[in-house]
Formats: C-alpha cells, structure tokens, sequence
C-alpha cells in the first residue's frame, strides 16, 4: 500500500517547520512517529499535499520540569516515557500508561505529543492526560498558545489545533509532594484498543484529597472525564466509602457501547473496579512519595 | 542531526542510507516506504512485508540501532541514518549468536516472521544480554509467528543469550 503523492520538508527548526506550514495551510501536516498518520495516508484517509517532518528538529525531545510544570516536548517517544525515573512516583499515571500503548516497536517511533495531535476517540494517552490536568504547547508563526486538553479534543480524530499550528509539547502542572496515579488498561492483546481504560491521578492536601483526575478510554465517543466522581473526592477523606462511591459515579458517568470487545454492562463493571482500585494505588503511592 | 534527502523534484528524493554497513542510495518517490526501499530499490527481499498495517512486525528492521516497523516510516526518513536487516546480521565468522540460536533451537517454521523476529532479539540482547523468558516474550509482543512457535523463538532468544555469556 502505497501513499497517495506528498511534498516532503524535512525542516531543521520550528521556525522553518511553522513557515513550510503557513504555505500549505490545511493541507499540510505534521510528521513526528508516524506511527498514526503513516498507516492513514497508506489507507488514503489522509492525503495530504505536504508532510512536514520534525525528526530533524533539535531540542524537541526531552522531558523536563519547568516553571511548575512536567514538559514532554513533541518528540519524546512512547519508548522514553515508558523508561524515564520523572514519570513513576507522583507522575506515575504517566509511567503506567507509557508500556501499554500499542506495543513495543510501535513505542520506539510513536510520540506522546503526536497521539494528542492525533485525537484517536480510544487513545490512552487522552486520558492520563486529561486525568493529569495537562496543557498542550502550541506554536505557530504568530507565537505561542497553550491549550488545556480538556479544549483540545473536539471529537473523534479533531482536535482545536489550527491548520499552521504545531503542537511542541505537552505540560502536565506540579501535583505538589504528596501525589500519586496510575492507569489502568484491560486489552485483549497487545496493540489492541483498549476494552477499558481508568486512568488516576491524585493529590493529597493536609490529609484529605486535593486534586483528582479521573478519566476513561474506550467507553465513550472521546476520553471521557468522570467530573462526578472528581467533584465527589475533592476535599474528602480517602477511605472504603469515598473510593466506593467515587467508582460508583465514574460508572455512571461512562457510556459505553455493546461490541466484540464486551457488552456495555461489563465495560461499566469494568471501570467502577478499576476506578476503585485505580484510586487505592494512586493513594497507596502518593502516601510513600 | 544529518540534512535531509536531496531533493530531485516536487515528489522524489535521493536518499542514501549506511544499510548493512555499505552506504546505498536511489531515487525514490517521497511516498515510498523503507519496506520498499530495501526489497525493491535495494534488492534486499529478506525483509518480509506481512499485514502492511503495522501489526504483524513481520517488516521489522533496525534503524539506529531499534527495532522499527519499517512498512510505517517513510524512505526518505532513513537519510543519513543506519539500517541493519536480516542480511546483515551474519559476519565475516558465519552466523551470529542470535541466528545460531535460531537454528539450534528449531525457532521457525515456515520462517515469514523470521527475519524481524531475529532483529528484534538482537536489539534486545544488545541492550539487555540476560534478559530474562518474560522480557523475551514482552520484546517480542508486537510481532505475530503465524506459525504460533513462540516457544521455541524464547527458547532460540535464550540459546544466544547464553552464548554472549559464554563469549
């Protein structure tokens, strides 16, 4: 299977990437792991009239704090998440998620930043973003922006990136000392779309709950926050109860579907158990950090 | 960082690459894939092409060293940069560890998924030299044997492992 023809730039600064862009306007895109966008042009659902390549951008690929903020530039790979020491512990909904995208030759090219841009409605990486309050860097000829995920996603494969925009990193904020997260994926083999996702990230404040992400993969049109159950834990003790009934409303909040992956009940099941448990070890982590 | 493929027209790139070694380079359409660019524009049929979706890993080579599925990255993306197939993997002393394992340890059957599999293994051995049966089996989950002979591929990732030590 063959592409359908493109230009090819293989520009080597963000500067020159963003120029090449403006020329093509919607029908240029972006090239980072192509791990995505390689097998949609080879099935031409995509075609576009250019492809810019950023592999040859230098200072893209690094993962650092910063300012507040936890930045994994646009390409960082699936790869370097999976083995980086900055995303166990407090950023550990990152960590856990890393080694159960896709599998592990896909993980060696794919980008963090690239799946975000990507939009897929059964990413993992949506959600423990989402669930970790993150933000995405966007440049374009006119400077930069900053869009908080909760904004990015507008549907299935659409995001609110504009057409000369590039998106060079994702910036997930401090959860302060006292943090945890993890995510919670059931596939039925490797490389296969989530049947559920559950992804936990938590902090604790003097004692009770601070901030909570919780959000869900592969039970709903798009990652889904469970805002519900988020409300419910903030400010709340952590104990039987409250776990209980925060898994209780991240259920309700999920709207599965019936399919060859499970029926809609089981899914719901599936995320009340991994809510609970999601929360038991974001906890159990955050209270060792 | 290296300079991108020449550029000969609005579609098509020289690209050169060191595959194997050797420096190699052709006129290809930005469009073609390095699957191609090895078996067509290369003559090097040992990589496979399998479910050309980015599933099976039958393709799988190794660029800079990792292993890539190389029907989902463009030619032009390998300018300047190292491949090593299936034809490169013996040296100027016969076969290497992780294809002598293979041998011994009967870790193929029809052999269609053998090439990418034997990549992968040696990218892992390179990095890892004891891995242990259960960081075989994870390095090599994102390949199929249609054949289903996973046992004896861990068993021939083994067998070369314990060569190197031996070595």
């Amino acid at each position: 299977m063959y592409p359908a023809r493109f230009e090819y730039h293989a520009p080597q600064s963000v500067d020159e990437a963003l120029t090449v862009l403006e020329r093509y306007g919607d029908e240029g895109k972006v090239l980072a792991g192509g791990q995505s966008l390689i097998p949609l042009m080879k099935l031409r659902f995509a075609s576009p009239k250019a492809l810019v390549d950023i592999n040859r951008i230098e200072g893209l690929d690094s993962i650092e704090e910063d300012n507040g903020f936890l930045s994994i530039g646009a390409l960082v790979r699936h790869k370097d998440c999976e083995r980086s020491d900055a995303l166990k512990g407090r950023f550990g909904v990152l960590g856990d998620a890393a080694p159960q995208i896709s599998d592990p030759i896909v993980r060696n090219l794919g980008t963090v930043v690239g799946s975000l841009a990507h939009a897929d409605p059964q990413g993992d990486w949506g959600s423990a973003l989402l669930a970790a309050g993150a933000q995405l860097e966007v440049a374009s000829s006119g400077g930069t922006r900053t869009i908080p995920l909760d904004e990015l996603f507008q549907g299935p494969f659409m995001t609110s990136l504009e057409p000369n925009e590039i998106a060079t990193a994702v910036q997930i904020p401090d959860p302060g000392a006292r943090a945890g997260g993890t995510y919670l994926k059931l596939e039925r083999r490797v490389g296969d779309y989530a049947t559920v996702g559950v992804a936990v990230h938590l902090s604790f404040d003097n004692g009770t709950v601070g901030r909570v992400g919780i959000a869900l993969t592969g039970v709903g049109p798009r990652n889904l926050r469970a805002e519900s159950a988020e409300a419910a834990l903030a400010g709340a003790e952590l104990n039987d109860d409250t776990i209980k009934a925060a898994a209780e409303l991240a259920a309700e909040a999920a709207q599965p579907r019936s399919d060859e992956r499970g029926s809609a009940d089981y899914k719901r099941s599936v995320v009340r158990v991994f809510t609970e448990r999601g929360l038991r070890k974001a906890a159990e982590s955050a209270q060792a950090a | 960082m290296t300079e991108a493929a020449v550029e000969t027209g609005a579609f098509t790139r020289t690209v050169t690459a060191t595959v194997n070694g050797t420096a190699r380079s052709a006129d290809v359409e930005t469009r073609l894939l390095l699957v191609h660019f090895l078996r067509e524009s290369l003559g090097l049929t040992g990589t496979h092409i399998g479910c050309d979706t980015t599933s099976c890993g039958a393709c799988t080579v190794l660029l800079d060293g990792t292993p890539v599925k190389s029907c989902t990255v463009l030619a032009v993306q390998a300018e300047g940069r190292e491949i090593t197939t299936v034809e490169g993997l013996a040296g100027p002393d016969g076969l290497s560890a992780v294809q002598q394992g293979f041998h011994e340890e009967h870790g193929l059957q029809c052999g269609f998924c053998t090439p990418g599999m034997m990549l992968t293994a040696t990218a892992l051995l390179a990095e890892n030299p004891d891995p242990s049966e259960e960081e075989i089996r994870w390095a090599i989950s994102g390949q199929i044997c249609r054949c289903t002979g996973y046992q004896n591929i861990v068993k021939a990732v083994q067998h070369a492992a314990a060569q190197g030590k031996e070595g």
